[in-house]
């Protein structure tokens, strides 16, 4: 019978939390950066110039279809080298993890672009007619009258991808960033207490998951009372 | 004000608008009527450019809709457009919604814009409404919020495209009310409308359509004394019945 010895958790707490750290810095950046450039992709998608729209289409359906582990390892070890020899950067600078944390923020905006096009699509076209009608060009129609509207409709959707997202964190670990789940590890197989470590991970991962999808609840029942 | 030139319209090979010509001059009420898809909305889009138009040309004010040079958005913030759904903007207040317009597109001062807001709000007699949303009014408080907000821009010309036909028949007297008073102080006014009634107390021409075409354009008295196509007499008859 496996004893449990969860001796080693309190004393890790420390590096824990710089490990948590990590994990909502890259959440929030990847949050960031995913609905910044997946709006600029939905309106590029939605947009009647062409190969504008062919642009944002191909780029969402690259990486919708490619595993983000594969994206995280290509912003890893392929595109620092190849950064390199293009820019001609000293060699000592190490570019890896903040490409691999760009690369997780690039895949993430085609989901949020997804989420944000059909949010502008729910927006009714007559919102549109009247904005235009009164003077205002596509940019000020977009952004006083549509993406407010659109934002609003999608905040459940965007909270619910923001704990997709929060999970999906603990890929990075293949790249070799001490997140959250990356520290739980090596605290873990330093003490040859990796099971306990990975339950109380799982654990922390569960608590905050499950709080924030609470508030995605909360917030449906506020907009869109059942 | 407005003169409309041999306007046709397709999408693919269904003929919307066939050879479309009328004119609107400065002052003058013309009510555009029709059976459903006889493109009279189609058509009073076409004015400001919300709708394309593949040939012909319309002229507002001196300005021609269709050249692509045309600064639309200009043109439009000086033509007043009424929609069928009232569209106003359901996240932003009463007096927002008024104000939204002239701040960012005329650039005009947050007091000057609420000013003029809060005035016109008095004159559709909607003064107590203004810090609600759209959501809390009735329909035709909305639609009489939606004339206040495009006259808010000091508009040459008003276009209504079916401004009554989304409401309960008791709320439809109130806006038709405001629009006579609109007419009655001299606005250039195109609209689309079923009513009849108003057509005949405020309208000085009525244009009948069907199947993309202008089949009638007669004065009122004219229009509704005699119509001269038969495809209007039997419209009239089957709505003045009602």
């Amino acid at each position: 019978m496996y004893e449990f010895d969860w001796s080693s958790i309190p004393g890790a707490l420390p590096f824990l939390w710089d490990g948590m750290k990590i994990t909502l810095e890259i959440t929030v950046q990847a949050i960031v950066i995913g609905i910044v450039w997946g709006t600029l992709l939905a309106m590029m998608r939605l947009s009647s110039i062409k190969p504008l729209s062919w642009f944002a289409a191909g780029y969402v359906n690259l990486f919708r279809a490619v595993p983000l582990v594969m994206v995280l390892l290509w912003f890893f070890l392929i595109v620092p080298k190849f950064i390199e020899t293009l820019f001609n950067f000293p060699p000592g600078a190490d570019l890896r993890l903040s490409s691999a944390m760009m690369g997780f923020a690039l895949f993430e905006s085609a989901y949020y672009s997804e989420i944000i096009r059909a949010g502008i699509q729910s927006v009714p076209k007559g919102q549109v007619a009247a904005a235009y009608a009164l003077g205002m060009n596509y940019r000020q129609a977009m952004r006083l009258v549509i993406l407010p509207q659109a934002f609003r409709n999608m905040i459940p959707l965007l909270l619910t991808q923001a704990i997709i997202l929060f999970q999906d964190t603990s890929l990075v670990y293949v790249s070799a960033l001490a997140d959250f789940f990356g520290a739980a590890y090596k605290v873990g197989d330093r003490d040859g207490r990796l099971v306990e470590l990975l339950l109380f991970a799982g654990a922390v991962y569960f608590v905050i998951c499950f709080s924030v999808s609470r508030l995605v609840k909360h917030f449906q029942n506020k907009y869109h009372p059942a | 004000m407005i003169k409309i030139a041999n306007v046709s319209k397709h999408y693919g090979a269904f003929q919307v608008l066939s050879e479309c010509s009328t004119s609107v001059s400065k002052g003058e009420v013309v009510v555009v009527c029709g059976p459903s898809g006889s493109g009279k909305s189609t058509l009073i889009k076409c004015v400001n450019g919300l709708e394309p138009f593949q040939s012909g040309e319309i002229i507002v004010n001196g300005t021609s809709v269709g050249d692509p040079k045309t600064n639309l958005p200009k043109l439009r913030a000086g033509v007043g457009m009424v929609f069928q759904n009232f569209e106003l903007f359901p996240h932003m207040s009463i007096t927002e919604n008024l104000a939204i317009a002239q701040l960012k597109v005329l650039g005009r001062s947050t007091e000057e814009a609420m000013d003029k807001g809060l005035k016109l709000l008095e004159r559709v007699g909607l003064k107590a409404q203004a810090d609600k949303f759209p959501g809390q009014l009735s329909g035709g408080q909305q639609q009489r919020v939606a004339i206040a907000r495009a006259l808010a821009m000091d508009p040459i010309c008003m276009l209504f495209d079916e401004p009554t036909s989304a409401l309960d028949p008791e709320m439809v007297n109130e806006v038709l009310d405001v629009m006579t008073e609109l007419a009655q102080e001299g606005m250039t006014m195109m609209c689309v409308t079923h009513e009849m009634g108003f057509a005949r107390r405020v309208a000085h021409r009525v244009i009948f359509m069907d199947q993309g075409r202008i089949v009638e354009d007669d004065d009122k008295e004219a229009f509704f004394a005699n119509p001269r196509a038969e495809r209007a007499q039997q419209f009239l008859a089957k709505i003045l019945h009602h």
